[in-house]
């Protein structure tokens, strides 16, 4: 797949679905800007409640994902590149 | 086992790239030495300038202008896992980033390591759509669509106005300020403002957005799920007696203020005194070797940032006379830090809103009564895991500190999440 959409706009997997989003924006934005207040549910916490992104910068891991195949990335420091795969655990 | 690291040599080695080390990167190599910059987001900028010159605003693009222009070289995606103390001074720290672990060695250090928002719990604060003041800021610039959404903005600090203001800007509606200071603080901190007519202006244009809908005196209790949405509960004291009200919104903002992230400086050895980085005037650490500017020296907005990064680039370049010489207007903004200080001292009211079953510690579900019957950071730490997951510490320990008086221990190394294979 192209690096970038001629239209601007990156199409990447999560959970499944294809989505659409602007190029430079994060994977958490991606997660998050396909609407609602269920689009937050990133993942479950250890006591099983669902957790969407805090803190926006790095440091309360509230945002992790799987992106490629590898867990536990940070998706809020992660721009979005064409053909992602990412799964939330939310 | 282990990647042998791909080790750099430079002059200064600036540990974060926004406007503090923006500053210190283009000083130290205006001044002919050879600089390296490293940031653990993927283009430079920090918080306020994040997302580079194309978002930022017109006063950054001179500063990225610059740095670009100075010879200064920026490492993105790049996060501090160890520092080394050979007897080299200054340590030598070790970075990873996608394209693999580099060991650092330098003449200098300087740390400009920022700050990051401090988190409080009650009631509801850790449901999907709770989030930080500067944690919806962030998302906004990148690229989070807000247009039509009701919002909620909470906490303490200069920081709420401004995202308040770009939350506007982007199409959202805002239905409530909450800033728990007591509006005679406020006013009398506005009326300092005059000291600085830039930030009078900013000042002046944000009242005009947010005014209507600033409410002093005032903080959230709770939050719950509510109608596909959330509710909040505010409280607010007036003429003596707290009265709430429940405000409808799809996003919480809330953050009560920031703290400086001094990881890094405590790795290095240098002195942390009440949570930020002890400096000099011209930044110089305890640690010979290493400067520090910015955030982590002390909550001082984006002025004492460029102004300190300046100086301590300077001295790190060996420019110390230089330095010396803008010492006179560091202090000005060192007294806006200290005016900042005074005035958004968080209510001891704060301190009681987790009720025992409210989540502290995010990464381990440790709730406040667990914690309670503990005496001490390690020894909760020990018997409930508090500050052992992902973010060790970094977010339940501001808040631990506020709600126990507890001083939540260093953090250790790896300093980031690191692959067992990047570690020699």
């Amino acid at each position: 797949m192209p690096d970038q959409a001629r239209d601007g706009l990156v199409r990447l997997t999560i959970d499944g679905a294809v989505v659409e989003s602007a190029a430079g924006t994060s994977v958490a934005v991606a997660v998050l800007n396909r609407g609602g207040l269920a689009a937050w549910r990133l993942r479950t916490s250890v006591t099983g409640s669902s957790r969407g992104p805090l803190c926006g910068m790095g440091i309360c891991f509230e945002c992790r994902a799987t992106v490629d195949g590898r867990p536990h990335e940070r998706t809020c420091q992660l721009p979005v590149r064409s053909g992602m795969e990412v799964r939330t655990d939310g | 086992m282990g990647e042998e690291a791909n080790c750099r040599d430079v002059d200064v080695l600036v540990i974060g790239a926004g406007p503090a080390g923006i500053a210190a990167a283009c000083a130290a190599a205006e001044a002919g030495r050879c600089v390296a910059v490293i940031d653990d987001n993927p283009a430079a900028g920090g918080q306020i300038w994040r997302g580079g010159p194309a978002k930022a605003g017109p006063e950054s693009t001179r500063w990225f202008e610059r740095l670009a222009a100075s010879g200064a070289i920026v490492h993105a995606s790049a996060s501090v896992i160890e520092v080394l103390h050979p007897d080299a001074r200054p340590p030598r720290v070790r970075t990873r980033s996608p394209a693999g672990v580099v060991e650092w060695r330098s003449r200098g250090i300087v740390l400009a390591t920022g700050g990051r928002e401090r988190f409080l719990p009650f009631p509801g604060w850790t449901l999907p759509g709770v989030v930080g003041a500067g944690g919806l800021q962030a998302l906004v610039k990148q690229g989070l669509d807000v247009r039509g959404r009701r919002v909620v903005v909470a906490g303490t600090g200069p920081l709420l106005l401004a995202v308040a203001e770009l939350l506007v800007a982007k199409g959202a509606t805002v239905a409530a300020v909450a800033e728990q200071a007591p509006l005679g603080r406020l006013v009398r901190f506005a009326a300092s403002l005059v000291l600085h007519p830039g930030k009078l202006l900013q000042a002046a244009s944000i009242r005009r957005t947010i005014g209507p809908v600033l409410r002093a005196g005032t903080f959230p209790v709770a939050v719950r799920a509510h109608d596909g949405g959330l509710a909040v509960t505010l409280a607010s004291a007036t003429r003596g007696r707290e009265r709430h009200d429940d405000i409808a919104c799809d996003l919480l903002a809330c953050g009560f203020g920031l703290v400086p992230n001094v990881d890094v400086a405590r790795a290095c050895g240098c002195d942390v005194r009440r949570g930020a980085v002890a400096v000099d005037d011209v930044g110089g650490t305890t640690v010979p070797g290493v400067w520090a500017a910015g955030e982590c020296t002390g909550i001082g907005g984006l002025d004492k940032s460029l102004a300190e990064g300046r100086v301590a680039g300077l001295a790190a370049a060996g420019r110390a006379a230089e330095a010396a010489g803008f010492v006179a207007d560091l202090r000005r903004w060192r007294r806006f830090a200290a005016a900042l200080d005074r005035t958004f001292v968080l209510d001891r009211r704060l301190a009681r809103l987790a009720a025992d079953d409210t989540v502290v510690c995010r990464c381990e579900d440790v709730t406040a009564g667990r914690l309670r019957c503990h005496r001490s950071w390690r020894e909760a730490k020990l018997m409930t895991r508090i500050g052992m997951g992902p973010c060790q510490g970094r977010v339940c320990g501001p808040a631990a500190e506020v709600l126990l008086g507890w001083s939540p221990e260093d953090v250790r190394p790896p300093y980031a999440p690191t692959p067992l294979g990047d570690l020699a």
